[in-house]
């Protein structure tokens, strides 16, 4: 019996740390879908997001729902700026030029951070006082039924928002075929400024969730959410929305039990030989399609 | 005055001259043809006048206003729409929302009151949808909206596209070689939707055809193009007659 709450709890924290990644693979896929790029610097907007609670909240006082509303909204101008001054003037450069630009635009933030705030972590308080609760001797943390919450939220909000609205109508247009968008009037412009605005909101909420839950700041601290997600992204098939999501979830979820039942330090290898494991079956990731290119 | 007016209109691709000193005018209600044998620099036309390419000298203007230099997506909102050689449809979104692309700058509602579901956001997508839903029952498409366009057979594939280039409410259509794949009676049927779309629309159109049954049957001037250049200029009948046009097409 006891095993068996440790199990189902151990899966409610992979869920939690999961629904977390997701949320960020989110913005990984949803540019690489419009824009075509990976956007490597996506990690460091979770920091950036982080840092900005801080500020509002810890520094400046403001209420935790300004503070909030606030941080996203730093994250949301930042994402823009980035894609218009950095990957824009890129749009029909090879590949790699976009790649090597997101590390240094990556680099920039972090060594930004390092500037502002130095490199020695900053203890911070979590702003979520929800209190835990125990169903049938499990426990689960405040914290968690918060990130839980605002995850789900998101996730129907974006695929609602994607699949039912003109924006996202137009954004999946795009990502088809930016060429026939453009001729059928629909601005690829506007449609992938959306898109990195969109990102990096999620990007923001989930830095927001992390940094509630690790309670200590430093400009690193995007890099490895950011990676994960990258990785979660790719395993659910990278371009799929639905698949990041799933890519996210899978991925806590694994990371949780081997940290729990096999081991902590190699919880991290375990993560990435999965998607090893899954990259050899299936190219594509689990929800991605195969493209047919022309010759 | 003239709906659509080219004049001199030019684009050299490196030292290759794409097309050379096109002159054409297209009245209000035309149905007009470009011809040309392949690589004559038809599709490169379409790809000017859209904007897709930015000639190297000339002028085009669309009732009376010069569009050259103009991004794709104002030419579009100026008047100007367009169907595919190779069908481009969005194959992964519904026959619908193919048609609600086509009508985005037409019916406006802000982010938030998308993202909020507000009372704005249900009534302007429903106008959507039905006005939709209108140009899908035009060209017998309303049974099949909720189908994915990729899952179309070929000929629906084409009407869905004029139907999605119609949904900007252009004064202008080009359809680029609509005939390509289709066996004689598509042809015959195509030629109806072509006719009617013009009747029912009012419509201009200028189109790009191989299929000379379907050029000589729809079309009432033409211009026939043979490596960038105009060979000849007319009335269909006068132009096809024209021992030049002969010569291009079917050799000494």
């Amino acid at each position: 019996m006891d095993l068996l709450i440790n199990i189902v709890e151990q899966l409610i924290n992979g869920l939690r740390t999961g629904s977390i990644y997701a949320l960020i693979a989110l913005g990984y896929t949803m540019v690489y879908g419009i824009a075509k790029m990976i956007n490597f610097a996506h990690g460091d907007i979770i920091m950036v997001g982080a840092y900005s609670l801080y500020v509002f909240y810890g520094i400046l006082g403001l209420p935790a729902v300004a503070a909030v509303l606030l941080s996203v909204v730093v994250c949301v101008v930042l994402g823009v700026v980035i894609e218009k001054v950095a990957y824009k003037p890129l749009r029909n450069a090879q590949p790699l030029a976009v790649l090597i630009t997101a590390i240094g635009v990556s680099f920039l933030l972090q060594n930004l951070a390092l500037l502002i705030f130095k490199a020695t972590p900053i203890p911070f308080g979590s702003i979520i006082k929800v209190p835990s609760v125990q169903i049938a001797g499990i426990h689960i943390s405040g914290i968690t039924i918060v990130t839980l919450v605002v995850t789900t939220i998101s996730m129907i909000a974006l695929t609602l928002f994607i699949n039912r609205t003109k924006a996202g109508r137009a954004m999946r247009a795009v990502s088809e075929d930016k060429g026939a968008a453009e001729l059928m009037g629909i601005s690829v412009n506007g449609t992938i400024s959306l898109t990195f605005a969109i990102g990096s909101a999620l990007a923001a909420i989930a830095g927001l969730l992390f940094i509630c839950q690790y309670e200590s700041l430093q400009p690193t601290l995007g890099a490895l959410p950011g990676i994960k997600a990258f990785v979660a992204a790719v395993l659910g098939g990278i371009g799929s929305v639905p698949g990041a999501m799933l890519g996210g979830i899978i991925l806590g979820i694994i990371e949780s039990l081997s940290k729990a039942y096999i081991s902590t330090q190699l919880s991290d290898a375990i993560v990435f030989g999965v998607l090893v494991i899954v990259l050899l079956v299936k190219p594509s990731g689990l929800l991605g399609k195969i493209r047919i290119e022309k010759v | 005055m003239a709906l659509l007016e080219v004049r001199n209109l030019g684009i050299s691709f490196g030292g290759l001259r794409a097309v050379d000193s096109l002159d054409m005018s297209i009245e209000k209600g035309q149905l007009y043809g470009l011809i040309g044998p392949n690589g004559a620099g038809k599709t490169t036309v379409f790809n000017l006048l859209t904007g897709v390419y930015r000639p190297t000298e000339g002028i085009i203007r669309l009732d009376g206003e010069n569009i050259v230099g103009k991004k794709t997506v104002e030419i579009n909102k100026a008047g100007i729409a367009r169907t595919f050689q190779n069908i481009r449809l969005f194959k992964n979104m519904t026959v619908l929302d193919n048609v609600k692309a086509g009508l985005h700058n037409h019916y406006k509602y802000n982010l938030l009151t998308g993202i909020l579901r507000l009372p704005a956001y249900r009534r302007v997508e429903k106008a959507m949808d039905e006005h939709a839903m209108e140009l899908l029952g035009v060209f017998g498409l309303d049974g099949e909206a909720k189908n994915m366009a990729a899952n179309l057979p070929y000929g629906k594939q084409r009407k869905l596209e004029i139907a999605r280039a119609l949904a900007t409410d252009p004064k202008l259509l080009l359809l680029d070689e609509p005939a390509a794949g289709m066996n004689p009676n598509e042809t015959e049927e195509l030629m109806e939707t072509i006719r009617f779309v013009r009747e029912k629309f009012e419509m201009t159109i200028l189109l790009i055809e191989h299929d000379m049954k379907l050029v000589s049957g729809i079309c009432e001037a033409l211009t026939v193009l043979n490596f960038g250049t105009v060979l000849a200029q007319g009335n269909t009948s006068e132009v096809l007659g024209d021992p030049k046009v002969v010569k291009a097409y079917l050799g000494e």
